[in-house]
């Protein structure tokens, strides 16, 4: 059931350029560029607060914002449900969340709108935008999305539910048992596998026995689809087929982006003790950004002085929502009670 | 008033809080078309249909989470765990997911899940069937754990818990689902929860008691009146958090209080109450705190001596009021 996506599209039309193939105007390929560019911005700039101790914990998207921005731009924003990862910094800027809220939650000030500084930085949500909150046990949001894709299966609508993990989260129980579930009842759920290769400092051999995350599709009755995870429209394009499979009623689909983690783990890991340089500097020149810039000029999509408007533009939002975050007063000490029970009904 | 069982209490309140909210729907092992192994949900299938009534695969994980995922979404899931001896696979999305959701959002992502399940003992149901977990969950803010245990309290509470807007483990005592019965009112009333309830007035000595034990206290206290000890029992229905005033009123007034539980004693729901007293009304006290529990062994061994060992029953209970009495 595995397919080989980008053999697909190239055995297409040959002619247009892929992402007029795929159906998309210049403006959506240079919007695209434009989140994966500001969320390597934000990135790089929450690491080197956290090397300047400025804040205490950082952990990073680098490397992935290609196959995030693809599917991302998939989905139908505010109204598709979303289960984020603590990696998917590329990912929800694309579906709305400002530099500023991520920010806010870097540093656990006042107002962080992802849980009012309580959680470590990079547990993502936004209830507006159908962004649901992550916490730290990794796999735990996968059987969680099955429960929204019922949930959308039971009020007869048309969204669909997208959950990102890492391949090392597959070797946990709640994924099989949110995809059995999924599988069963035929539910509206897309699986999106960030499959970086590395869990921690495992490698992916002593993860899973089997080559690839797509091949478990098979056992839960789903499509398993892989593909180039840096290329960011073969991401959308994945992710595309496999939300309007979901909302044609034909259920869930795996999906594995084959990527790299060009940075240690989190700020506290020392990825030199584990792999060598040779293997990241690869990985550096595969890099999604550089791949997705590469294309927009080769298809006039982007200039010089195009990328450079974005350069600044991206240094001046990061230093404006750096700012904001700095400034901005910690949270009443006391505030730590606050938000452990809802009002009682009244009877 | 008619008489039903703890049992038709559970099904009939589903029943008639499915015709009244179309969010609600139940999931769990065999919930359908068996209508559930002890057969809570018995012909709601029929009415409601599989969409509303769905039989789950064997996960317990999932079926929580499954649950955390539709209450996100806004509909108002009912999930059975069949016993909750099998409850401890959904550990993780109960305590870190459920009952962490509101607080980890501040507010955002409300978690409305209520998790009914059969717990207790006296059955025949060995090491794994006749588990008693309200300990351990009550020791977990953002998760309400309640443990009615007549076919009134059942009703008030189930009703009441389908309109609470936070995680609800809902604990059934097995045993009695047969065996208790009691008159409930057609009126859609509701038993809010934190509310305590006097099941016997008494002056001499405070028991606290729930579930099964809260039954075998009743007798006790009914036998004690022959020795002209009038008990006083509490059954404090909502296990976390705790109504503390109306134990600790009855207990300054009796100056005497047992705690009895299932559960094993150490570190028990009777372990917190008397902390509560001792911080609480301990210049009231005429004697000190007692508890009659389970012993400290891992469950309740199935053969019929080793089970009747373990249970705490009216004798045991009426053995330690006398000595309370006496002090």
């Amino acid at each position: 059931m595995t397919l080989n996506l980008a053999e697909n599209i190239q055995s297409q039309t040959r002619a247009e350029p892929r992402h007029i193939q795929l159906g998309l105007h210049d403006e959506q390929v240079l919007e695209m560029y434009w989140h994966m560019l500001l969320a390597r911005r934000l990135d790089e700039r929450m690491w080197i607060l956290h090397r300047q101790h400025e804040v205490a914990f950082h952990i990073s998207g680098i490397g992935h914002e290609g196959c995030q921005v693809g599917a991302a731009m998939a989905m139908q924003r505010s109204h598709d449900y979303f289960f984020p990862y603590y990696r998917d910094l590329c990912f929800t800027l694309s579906l709305g969340l400002t530099p500023r809220a991520m920010m806010l939650a870097l540093y656990g000030k006042q107002g962080d709108p992802m849980s009012g500084g309580r959680q470590m930085p990079c547990h993502y949500s936004a209830c507006e935008l159908n962004i649901v909150s992550v916490s730290s046990p990794v796999a735990t949001q996968i059987p969680q999305a099955s429960g929204v894709g019922f949930a959308i299966q039971y009020n007869k609508t048309d969204q669909v539910a997208v959950v990102c993990f890492g391949e090392g989260s597959t070797a946990e129980g709640d994924f099989h048992e949110g995809l059995n579930w999924a599988g069963i009842f035929k539910l509206p759920v897309i699986f999106y596998c960030q499959n970086n290769q590395y869990a921690i400092s495992v490698p992916i051999a002593r993860e899973m026995p089997v080559k690839n995350v797509a091949d478990r599709a098979y056992a839960y009755g789903m499509p398993g689809v892989m593909f180039d995870g840096n290329d960011f429209l073969e991401a959308y394009s994945a992710t595309k087929l496999a939300i309007e499979r979901a909302r044609r009623g034909e259920g869930p689909s795996l999906l594995e982006a084959k990527t790299y983690r060009p940075v240690p783990h989190s700020s506290d890991d020392d990825d030199r003790t584990y792999r060598s340089r040779e293997e990241v500097e690869f990985w550096k020149k595969r890099d999604p950004i550089l791949l997705a810039r590469n294309y927009c000029i080769e298809h006039n999509i982007l200039t010089d002085d195009k990328q450079q408007e974005f350069e600044n533009r991206a240094r001046e939002i990061v230093d404006d929502a750096n700012e904001f975050a700095r400034s901005a007063p910690y949270p009443p000490a006391e505030e730590a009670l606050n938000g452990v029970w809802g009002e009682l009904p009244k009877i | 008033m008619p008489e039903i069982t703890n049992i038709e209490a559970v099904t009939q309140t589903l029943q008639s809080e499915m015709r009244r909210d179309p969010k609600i729907f139940i999931t769990g092992e065999d919930v359908g078309k068996r209508g559930g192994v002890f057969r809570a949900t018995k012909g709601l299938m029929e009415e409601f249909g599989e969409e509303r009534v769905v039989d789950s695969p064997l996960s317990e994980l999932s079926l929580v989470a499954v649950g955390i995922g539709a209450a996100l979404y806004g509909l108002r899931p009912v999930v059975e765990i069949q016993f909750a001896d099998f409850i401890a696979p959904a550990f993780n999305q109960i305590v870190q997911e459920a009952a962490r959701f509101r607080y980890r959002t501040n507010g955002e992502w409300p978690c409305p899940l209520l998790i009914r399940t059969p717990y207790g003992g006296g059955i025949g149901g060995g090491l794994y069937h006749s588990q008693s977990i309200e300990a351990t969950y009550s020791h977990i803010p953002g998760l309400y754990v309640v443990a009615p245990s007549t076919p009134y309290d059942i009703a008030g509470m189930l009703r009441y818990a389908l309109r609470v807007n936070d995680p609800v483990l809902f604990l059934e005592h097995k045993k009695t689902y047969r065996l208790i019965k009691g008159e409930v009112p057609a009126d859609e009333y509701m038993i809010p929860f934190m509310k305590a309830d006097i099941k016997r007035v008494g002056n001499d000595v405070t028991v606290i008691a729930y579930g099964l034990m809260l039954h075998e206290t009743l007798q006790a206290a009914q036998e004690l009146v022959h020795e002209d000890i009038n008990v006083e029992v509490i059954d404090p229905r909502t296990l976390h958090p705790l109504d503390q005033d109306t134990i600790l009123s009855s207990v300054k007034k009796t100056g005497k209080a047992l705690i009895v539980h299932e559960d094993n004693l150490t570190l028990g729901l009777g372990a917190e109450i008397a902390a509560l007293i001792a911080s609480e009304a301990f210049e009231f006290l005429d004697a000190p705190v007692m508890r009659v529990a389970g012993p400290d062994v891992p469950a309740m061994p199935y053969a019929r001596t080793m089970q009747d060992y373990f249970m705490p029953n009216a004798e045991k209970i009426a053995a330690a009021v006398r000595k309370l009495n006496a002090y």
